[in-house]
């Protein structure tokens, strides 16, 4: 699964607020239907990574880049309508509107657009693929925690994107639910999906990525597989003394 | 959904008819309500496609309207009457696309803001204008009845609706919609959020700018102070949040009493009239915060949650 041609490849993509290097000089490349995580301790970059790649911040320097065409200059929509979807550190749903509308704001707007009874019934199907389907009316006020989630997720699905971009997708779950989640994203893993995912569930990761980048500082430190990068002794040092450790 | 929507739209054909042969009746007090209402229900309306579900208040009616009047006013005396409703909302529409240009990009209590002084500033440049030619006020003569000015208001009306009607079942309304509910969610989802609040701001300028042409005829003697009143912008913000703004219809629904209401205070309270429309806002805003519509629907969920 590691080998194959990059989809997501980012070179020297450095951020700055005034005189903070929030990101500094990152390198890597994601490829077709590889799980990557990207770890490090809090502060370390991660979710400024996420925006940087979705658009929702400019980088300062450097170049991201979705199948070897440039997107680092492009508008937050325009990257999503390119195949590169993302979800929130907290989850944001469209309280407006009941399960359903949600996940069609995906199938209308999204990488491949869908409209009128299409939407609908493309909606249908990815609802039913996150274990939805019997909800599709239910207003958001009324779901549990773990099925916003899903929701949130199948509005991605929905857009049929090229890359999903999981910010702390599992955080705040309970145990059973985190069984769940991970069990989601595992079957993701292997239909074939290229998937960016911030997080810091160690079993999460090591049960889920096939690579790691992990980050300190805005630079990163290591980049291999889990079990590699999470015994190496610059990783273990960067950990220390976090609350994560 | 097909048997409800043949069904609205029979009722609005009906409501539109009947509403048509009020100047047959011959009562002249009637048929000036009629137009007040008519005015208001189609700057509410239009203001409501834009405000209601992006949840931007804007304060720039007086500021569209204004050019409408003024339109009619200086282009009377070079082009027939009809040629000037097109112009009014091609300019409205111009001004729309230029204000949303440069301010869409901010939201909240700027935007407002922005808005309101745009009526100012519009007002100011043509009395500036008007000191530098000499020219005071301007008079617009001609030979348009009450009754041709309230059919040409029900005839915007009726186009209102229709392209509100087209708004909200395209992609345009639902991507409006979700900018309403979480504007970022709708970005990332692949929506250009800016295009689309400019193009609905955009519309309602060119409407609120056409209603202004309309009522030009009407007011006869034309004057800066009186074409960009800040009041109406108000007003119609207040009349659209009455009504509610969740629904087309939300904004008629609280145009009527609203008109009603504000003649009395009229009459009652000449000279208390803006502190009435304050404390009119303030009682709104906590006692209705989502209109009759909203009231209406929390009835009826109340009603059919006592049934089932």
């Amino acid at each position: 699964m590691i080998s194959g041609t990059p989809v997501l490849s980012l070179r020297n993509t450095t951020k700055k607020f005034g005189g903070l290097v929030a990101v500094n000089e990152l390198d890597f490349d994601v490829t077709e239907h590889q799980v990557m995580g990207l770890i490090g301790p809090n502060g370390s970059g991660k979710s400024t990574t996420l925006n940087l790649i979705s658009g929702a911040l400019r980088l300062t320097s450097g170049s991201i880049s979705l199948r070897g065409n440039p997107i680092e200059h492009l508008p937050a929509q325009a990257i999503a309508r390119r195949g590169v979807a993302r979800t929130f550190q907290l989850v944001r749903l469209l309280p407006s509107m009941n399960v359903l509308e949600n996940v069609k704001a995906g199938a209308v707007f999204g990488h491949r657009r869908r409209w009128g009874a299409e939407a609908d019934h493309f909606a249908r199907q990815v609802l039913a693929r996150v274990g939805m389907a019997h909800q599709a009316n239910a207003p958001i006020s009324q779901l549990t925690y773990i099925d916003t989630k899903r929701v949130e997720l199948a509005r991605l699905l929905a857009s049929e994107p090229e890359v999903l971009l999981l910010d702390e997708w599992l955080a705040g779950l309970n145990p059973t639910e985190l069984e769940e989640g991970i069990k989601l994203i595992q079957d993701l893993r292997a239909e074939g999906r290229t998937i960016i995912l911030v997080e810091h569930v160690m079993d999460a990761i090591r049960a889920l990525c096939d690579v790691c980048v992990v980050m300190s500082s805005g630079v990163k430190i290591a980049q291999g597989t889990p079990e590699a990068v999470l015994s190496d002794p610059e990783v273990v040092r960067a950990y220390l003394g976090d609350e994560h450790a | 959904m097909r048997a409800e929507e043949t069904r609205n739209v029979t009722i609005s054909v009906v409501l539109l008819a009947l509403a048509a042969c009020l100047p047959f009746t011959g009562n002249a007090y009637a048929l000036t309500i009629g137009v007040t209402i008519a005015m208001y229900a189609v700057l509410a309306t239009s203001w409501a496609l834009f405000s209601g579900p992006t949840h931007y208040i804007s304060l720039a009616t007086a500021a569209f309207f204004g050019i409408g009047t003024f339109t009619t006013g200086i282009g009377i005396q070079f082009l027939p009457y009809w040629s000037l409703l097109p112009i009014a909302g091609v300019l409205g529409g111009v001004l729309a696309a230029l204000v949303g240009l440069a301010t869409l990009r901010l939201s909240g209590v700027y935007f407002v803001i922005f808005t309101l002084g745009l009526a100012e500033l519009v007002r100011q440049i043509i009395t500036w204008f008007q000191n530098m030619s000499g020219q005071k006020g301007l008079y617009v003569l001609t030979n348009i009845t009450e009754a041709g000015i309230y059919w040409q208001l029900l005839g915007l009306g009726a186009l209102v609706y229709l392209t509100g009607w087209l708004i909200g079942r395209s992609r345009l309304g639902f991507a409006l919609r979700i900018i309403g509910d979480d504007e970022q969610v709708a970005r990332h989802s692949g929506i250009n959020t800016a295009a689309a609040k400019i193009m609905l701001f955009v519309v309602s300028g060119a409407v609120a700018a056409i209603t202004g042409a309309i009522l030009a005829p009407r007011y006869v003697y034309i004057e800066p102070s009186l074409a960009f009143t800040p009041m109406l912008s108000f007003q119609v913000v207040i009349m659209a949040l009455l009504g509610g703004t969740g629904r087309l219809w939300g904004p008629l629904v609280g145009v009527i009493p609203f008109t009603f209401l504000w003649e009395a205070i009229s009459v009652s309270f000449p000279s208390q009239t803006t502190l009435l429309l304050g404390v009119c806002f303030l009682l709104i805003v906590y006692l209705l915060p989502y209109g009759f519509v909203g009231l209406f629907q929390s009835i009826k969920q109340r009603a059919s949650g006592v049934f089932s």
